[in-house]
């Protein structure tokens, strides 16, 4: 979708900023441009709407040579969203969101409906929002309104510029959570830029690392942590690689599917002979819905009754698309080294424990160092 | 709001004035100008007042904006400076000056008017472009937007308000110096005043101060009306902290 062939960069006074990059990103393919301020990942981003003309190189959209292309034609038709969002601050979020669709010739009933429904996704309440202006919303909120505003022509090509940047951590967590929910519906083709490494790794399906210029290694986030190309690599992503990968690994992968269950009217004694029989000191409580409740250990399940007496009732579980770090995070909190893995409707999927995430760290670690 | 009650209040104090030593009629050996005296001499005023604005701006919004431009930066100092220190000239000796180069009469009155009046519309249209956050005119680059659908919609819209203070600034000085028309042949208010300075006669003075004065204060509450008018509704909204 995206193929960029040399592509490079000298400014007037000699100064090289991007040295000969190539690399390719798929149809759909979200590729974080990741690297030390300075290494010209920027510069590189916005060769491909052409805000700054290459110096030599090409850069080809969908097949097609982006420099014979016509300038406003071209912008037009890729998403631009970045850190300082840029809102035009005496237009509404509305006005914000059809000002593509506008340009684009579009109905005004269309444009009104393209902004509430891109309002929608990204969770803002249209009827709330859609008449305020920038000025009247929080950090969050318009970075938002960028991001729908980049979306506004529904362009196949999304850029952006650290998106996520300039707001506090919770925010961008949440952003970024969202953005990636978001992105499994729209399913554009996504180049994003970014100096944070945590946010490289969970974004990105390819991360193009860069220093000084040049392309160091272009990669899926699993490779460049475990597979370094060089030292460089290797102390960009940092000595805690085996904690960043937790961010990686997702629990459906790794969660143990369709576990043994009890559920709340059997005999306590039917539950402790399963957990003998799998090996195991808990079992999850399920309704008959399917529903997870909670947990029944062995220890509780020594003498007569029912599962239901003895069950801990738990609401805490994670989502199957959460990573591992989430997951860890969870039982440490929860203090349980057992953790249920629910649907949205909290039905129970499978269950993760900690001898799970510590065997799929070493096991991705020393798949990394041995080759 | 508050300052403009205070303003309301000494406009009419000033008008008030003016009426009352309008209708004494005599002060001492002198007669006071008439009523219709008084208004011909403030309809000329202001005409020459308005000229002067209206030129004055004409040359430094178009000029702020062009010099606001990253290619025109080198600009930036002689143009803004040399005008700084066109304002730091007395505007007496300003209009004095022009006597001699442009000969008695209301061209040469302009001609001072319209340098004096330069500075204020020039640097607020230089600001006025340059205060808006590069980061809009980034994402406006970005989304498609023509240089000149970025200038129309975009930066105009932005730019008004600062520009329309820059004139309102400039048009009550304006309505200050124009008092100095007189010596090189202009019309206006100045002349009443001068009269009064000459016979020595504080009330004639008064008659031609204080409707000046009044003149000034009423231009401002006019044009910071239009100031308001002219600002975006979406600028008007104070930033909410969060």
């Amino acid at each position: 979708m995206i193929r960029l062939e040399n592509v490079t960069k000298v400014y007037p006074d000699g100064t090289v900023a991007v040295r000969r990059v190539s690399f390719e990103v798929l149809k759909g393919e979200l590729c974080v441009l990741l690297g030390p301020s300075g290494c010209g990942k920027t510069t590189t981003m916005k060769m491909i709407n052409r805000l700054i003309a290459m110096t030599d190189g090409s850069i080809y959209i969908d097949g097609s040579d982006n420099s014979t292309m016509d300038e406003t034609e071209l912008r037009r038709n890729i998403g631009y969203a970045i850190q300082d969002v840029g809102l035009f601050p005496h237009m509404t979020v509305g006005e914000n969101i059809e000002t593509v669709p506008a340009l684009k010739g579009w109905t005004k009933a269309e444009q009104r409906k393209r902004a509430e429904e891109l309002l929608e996704l990204l969770r803002m309440r249209p009827h709330e929002y859609i008449e305020k202006y920038p000025r009247e919303l929080s950090g969050g909120e318009r970075q938002r309104v960028g991001v729908a505003r980049a979306l506004g022509g529904d362009p196949p090509v999304l850029l952006m510029d650290e998106p996520f940047g300039a707001i506090d951590p919770i925010t961008r967590l949440e952003l970024q959570n969202e953005f990636l929910k978001i992105q499994q519906e729209i399913k554009k083709t996504i180049i994003l830029v970014t100096h944070d490494i945590y946010e490289a790794i969970k974004m990105g399906d390819k991360i193009a690392l860069m220093k000084e210029g040049q392309l160091v290694q272009y990669a899926p986030p699993a490779d460049l942590l475990f597979r370094p190309k060089d030292s460089f690599v290797a102390g960009f992503v940092g000595a805690d690689r085996g904690l960043k990968g937790l961010q990686l690994i997702r629990t459906r992968e790794v969660m143990w599917k369709s576990p043994p269950t009890a559920h709340p009217d059997e005999k306590t004694e039917a539950a402790r002979k399963r957990m003998k029989q799998y090996g195991i000191d808990r079992l999850a409580v399920i309704e008959p819905d399917g529903k997870f409740r909670g947990w029944a250990s062995a220890s509780d399940a020594q003498g007569a009754g029912r599962v239901k007496e003895i069950t801990k009732i738990s609401s805490v579980a994670a989502g199957k698309n959460a990573v591992l770090s989430e997951a860890l995070s969870l039982m440490l909190t929860s203090g349980s080294d057992v953790l249920a893995v629910v649907d949205q409707h909290n039905r129970l999927e499978g269950v993760v424990t900690f001898e799970t995430i510590q065997e799929t760290m070493r096991e991705a670690v020393q798949g990394g160092a041995s080759q | 709001m508050r300052h403009q009650v205070i303003l309301f209040a000494l406009l009419t104090l000033l008008l008030g004035a003016t009426l009352w030593v309008t209708s004494l009629g005599k002060v001492g050996i002198y007669s006071t100008f008439t009523y219709s005296d008084l208004l011909h001499s403030a309809w000329a005023h202001f005409k020459m007042v308005f000229i002067a604005v209206v030129i004055a701006t004409a040359i430094s919004v178009p000029l702020g904006v062009l010099v606001a431009r990253p290619v025109f930066s080198p600009l930036v100092l002689p143009v803004i400076g040399g005008a700084n220190i066109g304002q730091t000239i007395p505007s007496l000796a300003v209009i004095a000056v022009m006597a001699p180069l442009l000969g008695f009469g209301l061209q040469s009155a302009i001609v001072a008017l319209v340098i004096y009046g330069l500075l204020p519309i020039l640097r607020n249209a230089y600001t006025s472009i340059k205060s808006i956050d590069p980061a809009v005119i980034e994402a406006a680059q970005g989304m498609g937007l023509t240089g000149i659908q970025i200038a129309r919609r975009i930066e105009l819209p932005l730019a008004r308000p600062v520009i329309m203070a820059g004139i309102r600034v400039s048009t009550v000085i304006t309505v200050g110096t124009a008092e100095l028309a007189v010596l090189v042949g202009g019309e206006g208010l100045g002349k009443i005043t001068l009269t009064g300075v000459f016979a020595r006669e504080p009330l004639i003075i008064l008659q031609g101060a204080a409707p000046t004065a009044a003149m000034a204060i009423a231009l401002g509450l006019v044009l910071e009306l239009a100031e308001r008018r002219m600002t975006p509704r979406g600028l008007r909204i104070e930033p909410e902290s969060f």
